[in-house]
């Protein structure tokens, strides 16, 4: 995957950039609007990382010029203003993910990853499968191993949303934002536990557990196949 | 001399300088059109009685010839008010009547006189002067017979209306001179005692207001709203300063264990494991304080309305359902019993991101403190009536004493002063401001009162919604 980071803060881009790599990601950097820009225009990237506010030009303008030009090309905005307006003006210019800074990097990276790999997208698929788990999107059945699992709605959605990104860390904050819609933070982790009680329906009774915690980002549920 | 300059250059002695001139215009044209009708009816029946004269004297010349029309003419020339007659040889030489002397060419032209034209009565001295209008006969003869009538009258009249006009508009330029010095005086003297006022509080003193005399003028509503918007700007001031001191206070504490555990770490010599984690105790310190951060700058903008724009048609009963559906887990686990009872179908105008994070921290708060009753239990409730729409939020806790509930909403108060509970002290004042924006009320009750021990604690929002 080839992604190019927007960021005028050299310090932030270093570091991102040295992350990025860490984690298999090839990085091109541009420190500031015109170049980016350029840079988004010439060559072809797996997604974009946009600092809202840069030298010369507004990230904003950038991923708008780039959408009218029918580049759709996978962009997250990183901000400051982490403000629900704030967010809605990002979405609108045509950015697909928002961040507010400050941020985890492991937050960061589970969002690029999920945008990077989108191009091909799994959305037409109707049957997701991971091992002996099935999910059927038209008939919203749930199967393991043959026998049908009961969700509650909430909960097939959860295993939706983890299974569209099986091989893929998916942060809580993920979580809240596609399943429940929610785009704060609760002050308590509300999420676990809803976590361990789909748990507890696909994996209790059989073997092999599918939905891994990844310590300090998320969870993630095992490639499919 | 620069007041006076000030004073002609307000907007009401430009209004009413405008007002004077249309309407001495009006007034002169007004005397105008009088005075010509007036005249034109005037001429009229002068016209009419000379032309019924003329008839009678005629009758007298055809009668009796004109040895009898000089009779006639005679003797109705000696009658009080009598009207003009004269009787002329083709010379112009006057033989018979009232008329001592005429304008010369008088009567050269056979019927009216198109002018009025100059006469001597007989007795007249040579300064008097009269004017009249007349019809001129020619006699068979060659004789010239002359019946007229004096409008020295309609001209007095006339004299008369012009001056009254005079005087009127005299007396409304004084007028209007006197109410433009004391209006605008008067308009003067409070925009000075307003500008006084507001030097004031640029000076420093916040507490100044622009004075307002009670009469309900546009002064007084001018000094209303603006004192309404310093007061808005007051209150945001107070808010932004509590935001600076809460930093101070209580943003200082968390820094500066942050710190200390670096430092900690830097010293000890705990090896890999140690360090790692403290580092990562210090990465959730920082998360702690990046939240209330966020929380602080979120109550302020909340507080300072400029989420309104962002207001749609919000499911509130959905938006209840979801966020009880999303602690239920959470609560369960802590043996806490989480229910709805929420009525269908209630949408209210709003932020549905703010509502929900309002809801999600009323009840994350239950949850920290519903311990206590047994078996603790919350309930989220949703109810309208009487076009208000109520969101409350209630469990069988240990309840708020009610001298503290004022306390409770305001920024970083929490009751439990060990803070041993994980939290920012500013989930209600977030609760708080959202319904303020909306235009609701927070109210905090018991919620069982005669539970003595655990009353428990109702956090009702009263949001104004559709009937």
């Amino acid at each position: 995957m080839k992604i190019l980071i927007i960021e005028d803060d050299l310090e932030t881009a270093a570091y991102l950039s040295k992350a990025f790599r860490e984690a298999g990601i090839t990085v091109d950097h541009a420190s500031d609007g015109d170049s980016g820009y350029y840079l988004a225009s010439e060559n072809s990237y797996d997604a974009l990382v946009v600092d809202r506010m840069l030298p010369k030009r507004d990230g904003l303008s950038i991923i708008a010029e780039l959408r009218g030009k029918g580049d759709d090309t996978p962009a997250l905005i990183l901000s400051a203003l982490g403000q629900v307006d704030d967010r809605v003006t990002g979405l609108r210019a045509g950015g697909d993910d928002y961040l507010t800074k400050p941020y985890a990097f492991s937050e960061l990276l589970a969002r690029i990853e999920i945008l990077g790999r989108r191009k091909g997208g799994r959305d037409q698929e109707t049957t997701y499968r991971v091992g002996d788990l099935e999910l059927d999107r038209l008939s919203h059945e749930v199967r393991r191993a043959g026998t049908p699992i009961p969700l509650q709605p909430r909960e097939y959605r959860l295993l939706e949303y983890l299974m569209k990104n099986a091989g893929q860390v998916v942060t809580r904050t993920m979580l809240l934002e596609h399943v429940w819609d929610y785009h704060f933070d609760p002050q308590t982790n509300v999420i676990d536990v809803h976590i361990s009680r789909l748990r507890s329906k696909i994996e209790k009774d059989f073997g092999e557990p599918l939905l891994r915690t990844v310590r300090g980002a998320g969870y993630m549920m095992k490639a499919g196949g | 001399m620069t007041r006076l300059r000030a004073m002609l250059s307000t907007t009401a002695v430009r209004l009413s300088a405008l007002y004077l001139g249309l309407f001495a215009l009006c007034a002169v044209a007004l005397v105008f059109y009088v005075t010509a009708i007036s005249e034109g009816m005037q001429r009229d029946r002068t016209q009419s009685a000379i032309a019924s004269e003329l008839r009678i004297v005629a009758g007298a010349y055809r009668r009796l010839g004109v040895a009898g029309l000089v009779r006639v003419i005679e003797r109705r020339s000696r009658q009080p008010g009598a009207n003009l007659y004269a009787i002329a040889m083709p010379t112009g030489e006057l033989i018979a009547g009232n008329i001592a002397a005429l304008q010369p060419g008088v009567l050269d032209q056979e019927g009216w006189t198109t002018l009025p034209f100059r006469y001597q009565r007989n007795g007249d001295t040579a300064e008097d002067d009269h004017r009249a209008l007349a019809q001129v006969v020619f006699l068979p003869n060659g004789m010239r017979l002359m019946v007229g009538r004096d409008i020295g009258e309609r001209d007095q009249v006339r004299g008369l209306v012009r001056q009254a006009l005079m005087i009127a508009l005299a007396i409304m330029f004084a007028g209007a001179l006197a109410i433009w010095f004391f209006v605008g005086r008067r308009a003067l003297k409070r925009i000075d005692h307003m500008s006084e006022a507001s030097k004031k509080i640029l000076a420093g003193d916040h507490a100044q207001r622009l004075p307002v005399n009670g009469s309900g003028d546009e002064f007084d509503r001018l000094s209303l709203s603006l004192n309404a918007m310093l007061g808005r700007i007051e209150r945001l001031n107070e808010g932004l300063r509590q935001v600076s001191d809460n930093i101070a206070h209580d943003l200082k504490t968390p820094l500066t264990r942050l710190r200390n555990r670096a430092e900690a770490a830097l010293a000890g010599d705990g090896g890999g494991n140690a360090h790692r984690e403290a580092l990562e105790q210090m990465i959730a310190d920082s998360d702690q304080l990046i939240r209330t951060f966020n929380a602080l700058l979120m109550i302020s903008r909340v507080e300072s309305g400029s989420s309104t724009a962002q207001m749609s048609d919000v499911d509130l009963s959905g938006l209840a359902a979801d966020a009880t559906e999303l602690y239920e887990p959470l609560a369960e686990e802590q043996g806490i019993r989480l229910t709805a009872n929420i009525e269908p179908g209630i949408t209210i105008r709003g932020n549905r991101e703010l509502l929900a994070q309002a809801l999600s921290n009323l009840i994350d708060n239950a949850i920290k403190y519903a311990e206590g009753g047994t078996p603790p239990e919350i309930a989220v409730t949703l109810t309208r009536a009487r076009g208000e729409v109520r969101l409350a939020v209630t469990d069988n806790g240990p309840g708020v004493p009610e001298d503290r509930r004022e306390d409770v909403v305001k920024r970083f108060v929490r009751l439990d002063e060990s803070r041993s509970k994980p939290g920012t002290g500013l989930g209600l004042s977030l609760v708080q401001a959202v319904t303020a924006l909306h235009g609701g009320q927070l109210q905090l009750h018991d919620a069982s009162p005669q539970a003595k021990d655990h009353p428990g604690l109702a956090v009702i929002m009263v949001l104004p919604g559709e009937t």
